[in-house]
């Protein structure tokens, strides 16, 4: 039973990550991953790891993907260009295939024990969120607190990255203009921190940093 | 006072002179400058005396006195001290240099009254005569090769005192290109003798010269030759010698106090004080007598034929001095410095009666302008006469004595020594007859126009200043010479100095008559004991064929001049066309200088242009500079078309890296 | 099944990630196969960690995720950025960091 189970899911994974280079569409690829997550969920429960099979679905194909989902939505999957760069493709191919090669060759041939057997004796405990919890409070405290920590900055990263720019009132009571965005001359957002292109309007206006 | 203190204060008058007069030269009102620098050589002249009486109260065999002032580094072995040696041969020195200078300070003061340098000229010329006292004074070789290069220096500033005239400044770099190929020649020297002696004190030196080089002769020569160097640059002797002609850009008071009575005598003083080494290697001490006695000649027959006043008495120093180092060369110490103490008179004499002769003629130097000035310039007549008297050796003029002193001992040294005695007479008749040239061409015959305008009270005055030797235009203002110029006549200052010296010309040589009054050999005996050369005395014999000869000479020569210069007057234009090619060498002083040009200036020059163009530029600008960074540009270019900007392509290196590296792990793990 | 076979899912989702890094053009979809990469080491993570038996795996397979999850957020505030400045959402145009 459990390895009609797990060809299913492994047909499952590799479908889905197939799909992810595969599809012209960007959208068709998000939810290719989706489906690559869920199959990545259905092992990781055949590998009795019950947590992070959770985590796995409400995290990433629920929290994560769903970003995607947005984004793909705001920013739009078709694209005019086409979806393969030229002249890489059997390069990529030929790496691609050549580390596949070594990693498997690794792998099937390694002597390691663990890697030949069906795992070790099943304890009742074993990936449960109970024992998850305890290992991230005791023995993988500093872990889960740096991990805590890259979460808030990649929070405050994300808030700095996507705001606007908005010149500021020249009354107070006035609703902030909106500046069209310098275009093409300037790229990245250091530009916008440096009081470029004194003749632009932008830099009439703008009289500080935030 | 003990003669060290005294000496001390000698070397400080003047010192003090040159820094107050040098820093403080706006505060001085008018002319007091040239007042204040004559009073500083006056107070050296005074404490020099004080020196010598001091001295002379101490017994003969305590008359070597050393005292040290500073200890600059007494390390490994090398003790570089300031000492000083107070002993008769520099009591003696500085007796000569000090009462000299004091004199042509006082000419100066009216000389260069209308010079718009003039607080410079004088703060130049008390910084000269410190750097010369300290040459003298020097107890070690440190002082003595400091002192050395400052009146190098000092020379340098004077000869280009006039700086905007070009052949002035031309002439001051000659002189010290020429005089540092002689400091590097002292240096080395000294660094010769240091090697084996280990001592750069003078008296130790002497007393351990014979052990320590008595297996190594070969080193002792060469360090004695390297000495001479040094003082053949110092006394413009051949080879080094055509610094000196050109020097005479300087104005007149420098001509007579650097190069006629003092600093071209350190040369003759080098050699004196260092007689127990040169006694020690008599190679050395013959090649000294025998360049000497060439350059005597050599000179004596230039002077023949130039015509720049000033160039011939420049060229009568060359060949006085020659006789200096050839007498002190053979061992004729005592008679060589006594023939520097008298030439110092009448040399400097000489000068000064020529720097008056000059302003009457508002600036021009050649005897082909001159003629008749024997009424409208009695006075500086006078001088020539005296001058040119001492200088020819007649009897009983200082010169005479002199001379003949230094003529017998060399003929005393026996062998091929004659040879040079022969040559030395001969010379001095061919001095009577440049001299004497020189006067009859400048004061008698016709009057030129100058002269008749000065003896009816007028002083000629040039519309526009020229330079003497080029003819090109100059003005009188800071840099070139004053607007006034000055003669004796018209100067008292100018004329007590002339007078003081022609005095000394014609007296001094009375202290040393032949057996008659010995005081210099006397006096300087303590300095040279244990010398068989000074010890040896000529047979009485010798000493009157001598005086007799140079007797006969001197007037001989005055009588051929006469005849050939006054009697029949176009005597020497006759000469000259039979004799033309003789007469060209001459009158290109021996083609000395386009020797030097073409063997020395000329592959210079090239050398340099060939460094510049070819070498700097092609090699190491092209290859060197250029190669390095077109490597380092072309292996930057190179690796920077790896960072492309693209993202893909760098996740392929990503890729890659981690296949190979698996790869190896895979193979070799 | 033994632990073999889960690797060998594990290194081919990753190898066919790292071809779609290499492949397409989109960031976006760049991103994407990121995750696939990442959610390849996490399925060998929690494999291991079945056959040694100890839950340090699983620990690790967790951080994992959410270090994917802040460099998704990051990585998408980007491409929201190039969006609105109306730059061609194209890796191969987005050249400007280079040497």
């Amino acid at each position: 039973m459990a390895e009609v189970l797990f060809f299913i899911a492994g047909t499952g994974a590799i479908a889905g990550a197939i799909g992810v280079i595969a599809f012209r569409n960007a959208f068709y690829s998000v939810l290719s991953l989706v489906f690559h997550l869920l199959s990545l969920a259905a092992l990781f429960l055949l590998l009795r790891a019950q947590f992070v099979a959770a985590a796995q679905v409400v995290v990433y194909a629920g929290a994560v993907m769903v970003l995607y989902v947005f984004v793909v939505a705001y920013v739009g999957g078709e694209s005019s260009l086409p979806p393969v760069g030229a002249g890489l493709v059997p390069l990529a191919s030929v790496f691609a295939a050549a580390l596949a090669v070594e990693l498997l060759i690794a792998l099937l041939g390694s002597g390691l024990a663990v890697v030949g057997s069906t795992g070790a004796a099943f304890e009742r405990t074993f990936g449960t969120p109970a024992q998850i919890g305890e290992l991230f409070l005791t023995k993988f405290l500093l872990a889960f607190e740096v991990a805590s920590y890259l979460l808030l900055v990649a929070a405050v990263g994300a808030v700095i990255l996507a705001r606007r720019r908005r010149g500021l009132p020249e009354e107070p009571g006035e609703p902030p203009r909106h500046v069209p965005s310098p275009g093409l001359a300037l790229v990245g957002t250091m530009a916008e921190t440096v009081h470029a292109l004194p003749s632009s309007e932008r830099a009439r206006t703008h009289q500080g940093g935030w | 006072m003990s003669p060290t203190t005294l000496a001390w204060l000698v070397l400080a008058f003047p010192l003090v002179g040159t820094v107050a007069i040098g820093l403080g030269w706006r505060l001085l009102p008018g002319r007091s400058a040239g007042w204040i620098a004559t009073a500083s050589i006056a107070l050296s002249f005074v404490g020099s005396l004080g020196a010598l009486i001091s001295l002379l109260g101490r017994p003969p065999a305590e008359r070597e006195v050393v005292s040290t002032l500073y200890d600059y580094a007494s390390t490994v072995g090398v003790d570089a001290r300031l000492t000083i040696l107070v002993d008769p041969v520099s009591v003696f020195m500085m007796l000569v240099v000090s009462g000299i200078s004091m004199l042509i300070h006082l000419y100066s003061v009216a000389y260069m009254a209308s010079d718009r340098g003039y607080v410079r000229f004088f703060s130049y010329l008390n910084y000269f005569v410190f750097s010369m006292l300290l040459l003298v004074l020097a107890g070690n070789f440190m002082p003595l090769i400091i002192g050395w290069a400052f009146v190098g220096a000092a020379s340098y500033l004077l000869i280009s005192f006039w700086y905007r005239r070009t052949t002035a400044t031309a002439a001051g770099i000659k002189a010290f290109v020429m005089n540092v190929i002689g400091d590097a020649g002292l240096v080395l020297g000294t660094y010769f003798i240091f090697s084996h002696v280990g001592t750069l004190d003078f008296l130790k030196t002497f007393e351990a010269a014979p052990r320590a080089f008595s297996g190594h002769q070969g080193d002792l020569v060469a360090g004695c030759l390297l000495l001479l160097v040094g003082a053949f640059a110092k006394s413009a002797q051949i080879p080094l010698h055509t610094w000196l002609p050109d020097a005479m850009e300087g104005p007149t008071p420098v001509s007579a106090l650097i190069h006629a009575a003092t600093m071209v005598t350190a040369g003759v003083y080098l050699i004196a004080r260092m007689h127990p080494l040169f006694e020690q290697a008599p190679a050395a001490a013959d090649v000294g007598a025998i360049m000497g006695c060439a350059t005597l000649l050599v000179a004596a027959t230039i002077g023949l034929a130039v015509t720049d006043l000033k160039r011939v008495i420049a060229y009568s120093t060359m060949s006085q001095i020659g006789y200096m180092i050839m007498g002190v060369s053979s061992g004729a110490y005592a008679a060589g410095l006594f023939h520097l103490y008298t030439h110092a008179f009448f040399k400097a004499l000489l000068f000064m009666a020529a720097g008056s002769l000059i302003g009457a003629m508002a600036g021009i130097q050649s005897l082909d302008r001159m003629g008749g000035f024997r009424r409208a310039m009695p006075f500086t007549f006078g001088c020539f006469l005296v001058g040119g008297l001492a200088l020819s050796a007649v009897p009983p003029f200082s010169g005479y004595f002199s001379k003949d002193a230094i003529l017998v001992a060399v003929a005393d040294r026996g062998g091929w020594h004659w040879a040079l005695c022969v040559l030395g007479y001969l010379g001095s008749f061919i001095t009577a007859v440049y001299t004497f040239r020189m006067i009859f061409r400048a004061f008698l015959g016709p009057p030129v126009q100058e002269a008749r305008e000065l003896e009816r009270g007028h002083l000629h005055h040039a519309d526009v200043p020229v330079n003497p030797m080029t003819g090109e235009e100059e003005d009188a203002d800071v840099g070139f010479p004053g607007p006034e110029h000055h003669i004796a006549e018209r100067s008292p200052t100018m004329r007590v100095a002339m007078g003081v010296l022609a005095l000394g010309a014609v007296v001094a040589g009375l202290v040393e008559v032949p057996d008659v009054t010995q005081a210099i050999e006397r006096f300087l005996s303590p300095s040279f004991q244990g010398s068989p050369l000074f010890e040896a005395q000529p047979p009485g014999s010798l000493v009157a064929l001598g005086l007799v000869l140079g007797a006969i000479l001197g007037p001989a020569g005055i009588a051929v001049a006469w005849m050939v210069w006054v009697r029949r007057p176009g005597t020497a234009g006759r000469i000259r066309q039979r004799l033309s090619g003789v007469y060209d060498l001459l009158v290109n002083k021996w083609y000395f200088d386009e020797l030097y040009d073409g063997a020395f200036v000329r592959p210079g020059a090239a050398l340099g242009r060939f460094a510049q163009q070819t070498f700097e530029r092609v090699f190491v600008d092209r290859t060197l500079v250029g190669g390095t960074t077109g490597i380092v540009r072309a292996g930057s270019a190179a690796v920077r078309a790896a960072q492309s900007g693209f993202l893909r392509y760098y996740a392929a290196l990503l890729i890659f890296g981690v296949a190979a590296v698996a790869l190896y792990f895979l193979i070799l793990g | 099944m033994a632990i073999a076979w889960y690797l060998a899912v594990s290194a081919l989702v990753f190898c066919l990630g790292a071809g779609g890094v290499l492949i397409r053009r989109n960031p976006l979809v760049v991103l994407l196969c990121l995750e696939l990469m990442l959610n390849a080491g996490n399925l060998a993570l929690v494999a291991f960690s079945r056959g040694h038996g100890s839950a340090d795996g699983q620990i690790f397979a967790l951080i994992v995720m959410v270090v994917a999850a802040c460099e998704v957020v990051v990585g998408l505030g980007l491409i929201v950025a190039i969006h609105r400045r109306r730059l061609p959402l194209d890796v191969d145009e987005l050249s400007e960091l280079r040497g």
